[in-house]
C-alpha cells in the first residue's frame, strides 16, 4: 500500500496511510450498502480485497458519488483534518434516521506535520485488521433490524474548523437517532491513522 | 419622532415587530458573557455531545436513489428465520360464496343433521324425504334414495371410506347405503324414536335418537348393537367421535354435553355448561382433547372443553344461536354458523377468538356445515333452502410457496459468492 518506492515495506508514510484509509472507506461503505440492502444487489459486483471477497459498487451513478466523496476524504486526511465519517441511513417515507455508521479517525498530528519519524507497521497486520472490520459489517445482519422501507444515504464528515468548506459540502446537524442501540465494531490502525467503527441503529420496540 | 412610511405593504410587519422587540432582550452577545458563563456553555455543549471543535459537513450532492420498486433483498434472510415477529399478513377470506345450489324442501329443524361431505368429494344432503348426492368434482347430481309415506330423513353421515352413507329416518330406522351402487346394504334398528344424529368410528356407527339413547352399532356383525348409552334426558341432537376414536361427545336438547370413552357405557363427563340445546360439536384437529361446542337460542355461546379433565377452557358469546361448528385443519381457526338475526358464518382465530371474518348471504338460519376433504371449502345448508360453498379456509400450508424465497433467489447466488471464512 506504500506509494513511495524507496520506503521499506513496513514504514508507513502519510500518503500510504491516506491511501489505505481511503481504500478501506470505499470497501466498507460499499459493503454496508450491499449488506443492508439499500441498493439492489445487481448494483454490486464481488471483488477480492483484504483476502476476502467484498462487494464493490458497480452502478455508474453510485460509483461516481462515492468517488467524489472519497476524493474529498483523501484530501482532508492528507491535511489531518478529517475526524469522523458518518454514513446516515434514512427512511424515505418516514424521514427518520434508521441507522448511523460512524468511523472515528484519530490522526497522528506529528506525522501529518512532518515532524515525527515515520512509524512502522506490517502491511499484513493492517490488512488483517481491516478484514476483521469488513467481516463484522457482513455479520451485522444478525443483529441489525431489517430496513423495510426504501432508504437513502447521507455522508457526513466531521472536520476541523480551521479549513475552508469545500464547494460540494455544506454544514449539517449530526443526524442522531432517538433511541439508539450502539454496537461498537473493531478498529484498525496504520499508526498514522486510527479508525474505529461503530454502528447505531434504531432500537425498535416492536421487534422485542 | 416617527418616520412617515408611505407604503407599508413592502415591509413584513411580523418580522419587523420581532426584530424590534428582540433587540431589547438580546443577550447573545458573547463578549458580554462572563468567563463562568462561557465555561458553562462549553461544558454543556460537551455533555450534550456537541463537539465544538469539529464542523459537521454533509455532502451536498445527494446519493442516487435505489431503483423503483426495489425490495430489500435482505428480507429473504429475515423471513427465513421466522423470528419472534408474528406473521402479520392474513389471508383474504372471500366474502362471497363460490357457488350456490338450490336445496328445496330442506327441513327447517334445528335438531337434525342433514348435510355431510364425503372423503370422495361428494356432498350428501337430505331434502325432506329424499337424499341427493352432489359430486363436487364433476357437478353431477344424483338422487340416492327416497323415503316412503310420512317418513323423512333425519340424519346423514358418510363413512370414512366415502362409499357408504348412513341414513337416519324419522321412523327410528337407520340404513347403510352403498353410494356407488345406490343400494341399501343394511338396516339397523334399535331406536324408539327418530334418529337425529350419527357418527362413524371405523366400523362402529353411533346413533343418537329422540328417545335420548345413544347406540353403538358394529356394522360388520349380525347382532349389531354393541352398546347402549343412557345419560341424556331428551333428544340427542349432536354426536361426534373424536378424530383418534377414543372419545365420543354427545349433546342433547336437555342442555347436557356428555363425553363417553370408547369402551365404557357410563359417561366420563357430564357437562352442564350450556343453557340451551347443544347441537354444534367439533373436535379440534390439532389438539387431541379439545372440543368446541355451541349452544342454541337461549345460550348463544361457543365453549371449549378439555375432554380428559372435563374442564371448561373458554366461553365466548356470539350473540346468535350456534347451529354448527367446523375447525380449520390448516390454520388455527374455527367456523361457526348462526341463526337469527344475521344468519351468518363467523370465522374465529383460535385461541384468541378474534373474529377473522363474517360471511353473510343466507336469509335464514344456517343449520348445517360440512367441510371438503381437502379442507379448503365449507358448504352451508340453511333454512332458506340454499347450499352455499365458501372457500374460507385457505390453502394447506405445504401448497403455498414461501413468500421470502422469490426475492431472495437473486441475492442468494451473490451471497454465496461472498465467502465468509
Amino acid at each position: 500500500m506504500s506509494a513511495t518506492a524507496q520506503a521499506t515495506r513496513n514504514e508507513i508514510t502519510l500518503k500510504g496511510s491516506v491511501a489505505t484509509v481511503s481504500e478501506f472507506f470505499r470497501h466498507a461503505l460499499s459493503s454496508i450498502l450491499y449488506q443492508r440492502g439499500i441498493y439492489a444487489p445487481e448494483s454490486f459486483e464481488p471483488v477480492k480485497a483484504y483476502g476476502l471477497t467484498v462487494m464493490a459498487v458497480k452502478d455508474v451513478k453510485l460509483t461516481a458519488y462515492l468517488q467524489a466523496v472519497l476524493g474529498q476524504f483523501s484530501e482532508w486526511l492528507q491535511g489531518g483534518a478529517l475526524q469522523k465519517v458518518v454514513l446516515v441511513v434514512t427512511g424515505v417515507a418516514s424521514k427518520e434516521v434508521l441507522e448511523r455508521w460512524t468511523f472515528d479517525i484519530r490522526t497522528d498530528k506529528g506525522v501529518v506535520a512532518g515532524s515525527a519519524p515515520l512509524p512502522e507497521k506490517a502491511e499484513g497486520q493492517i490488512t488483517q485488521e481491516i478484514q476483521a472490520i469488513i467481516r463484522q459489517i457482513t455479520a451485522s445482519v444478525t443483529f441489525l433490524p431489517l430496513l423495510q422501507d426504501k432508504c437513502t444515504i447521507d455522508l457526513l464528515a466531521y472536520t476541523d474548523k480551521e479549513n475552508a468548506v469545500p464547494l460540494d459540502w455544506e454544514e449539517s446537524d449530526p443526524r442522531y437517532i432517538a433511541n439508539a442501540a450502539d454496537v461498537k465494531l473493531r478498529a484498525f490502525s496504520t499508526k498514522v491513522h486510527n479508525v474505529e467503527a461503530l454502528v447505531s441503529y434504531k432500537a425498535d420496540d416492536d421487534l422485542l | 419622532m416617527d418616520r412617515f412610511i408611505p407604503n407599508r405593504s413592502a415591509s413584513n410587519l411580523d418580522v419587523a415587530n420581532y426584530n424590534v422587540s428582540r433587540e431589547a432582550k438580546d443577550v447573545e452577545n458573547l463578549d458580554a458573557l462572563s468567563p463562568t458563563k462561557l465555561e458553562y456553555k462549553k461544558q454543556l455543549a460537551a455533555n450534550l455531545g456537541q463537539d465544538d471543535s469539529a464542523r459537521i459537513l454533509a455532502f451536498k450532492q445527494k446519493a442516487p436513489a435505489p431503483a423503483e420498486g426495489f425490495e430489500n433483498h435482505m428480507a429473504a434472510l429475515y423471513s427465513a428465520n421466522a423470528g419472534p415477529r408474528p406473521k402479520k399478513a392474513f389471508r383474504a377470506v372471500p366474502q362471497q360464496p363460490d357457488r350456490i345450489l338450490d336445496a328445496p324442501d330442506l327441513v327447517d329443524d334445528y335438531y337434525l343433521n342433514l348435510l355431510d361431505w364425503s372423503s370422495t368429494n361428494a356432498v350428501a344432503v337430505a331434502l325432506n324425504q329424499a337424499v341427493y348426492l352432489w359430486n363436487a368434482s364433476s357437478g353431477d347430481i344424483q338422487e340416492l334414495l327416497s323415503a316412503q309415506g310420512e317418513d323423512y330423513i333425519t340424519s346423514l353421515s358418510w363413512a370414512a371410506d366415502g362409499k357408504h352413507l348412513a341414513v337416519g329416518y324419522s321412523s327410528a330406522l337407520t340404513q347403510i347405503w352403498d353410494a356407488e351402487r345406490c343400494k341399501p346394504v343394511r338396516n339397523l334398528g334399535g331406536h324408539a324414536a327418530r334418529v337425529s344424529s350419527l357418527s362413524w368410528n371405523n366400523h362402529t356407527l353411533s346413533t343418537g335418537g329422540r328417545d335420548s339413547l345413544i347406540l353403538h352399532h358394529d356394522v360388520r356383525v349380525r347382532e349389531h348393537v354393541t352398546a347402549t348409552l343412557r345419560g341424556h334426558e331428551q333428544e340427542v341432537c349432536g354426536l361426534k367421535w373424536s378424530p383418534n376414536g377414543t372419545q365420543l361427545a354427545s349433546g342433547g336438547n336437555d342442555n347436557l354435553l356428555m363425553i363417553w370413552d370408547a369402551a365404557a357405557d357410563r359417561a366420563t363427563h357430564r357437562i352442564t355448561a350450556h343453557q340451551a340445546a347443544v347441537k354444534a360439536l367439533a373436535w379440534c384437529p390439532f389438539q387431541s382433547n379439545l372440543l368446541a361446542t355451541g349452544g342454541g337460542t337461549a345460550d348463544r355461546t361457543i365453549k371449549f372443553h378439555n375432554t380428559h379433565t372435563g374442564a371448561l377452557l373458554n366461553s365466548i358469546d356470539t350473540g346468535s344461536q350456534v347451529c354448527s361448528l367446523q375447525w380449520n385443519r390448516h390454520e388455527r381457526e374455527l367456523l361457526s354458523s348462526h341463526g337469527f338475526s344475521q344468519n351468518q358464518l363467523c370465522l374465529w382465530k383460535y385461541p384468541s377468538m378474534a373474529k377473522v371474518a363474517e360471511l353473510t348471504g343466507h336469509t335464514s338460519r344456517v343449520l348445517h356445515l360440512a367441510q371438503s376433504p381437502d379442507g379448503t371449502t365449507v358448504v352451508s345448508a340453511a333454512a332458506d333452502e340454499t347450499l352455499r360453498f365458501w372457500r374460507c379456509f385457505g390453502e394447506p400450508a405445504g401448497a403455498a410457496p414461501k413468500g421470502g424465497a422469490k426475492p431472495g433467489a437473486a441475492a442468494g447466488s451473490l451471497l454465496r459468492s461472498v465467502n465468509i471464512r
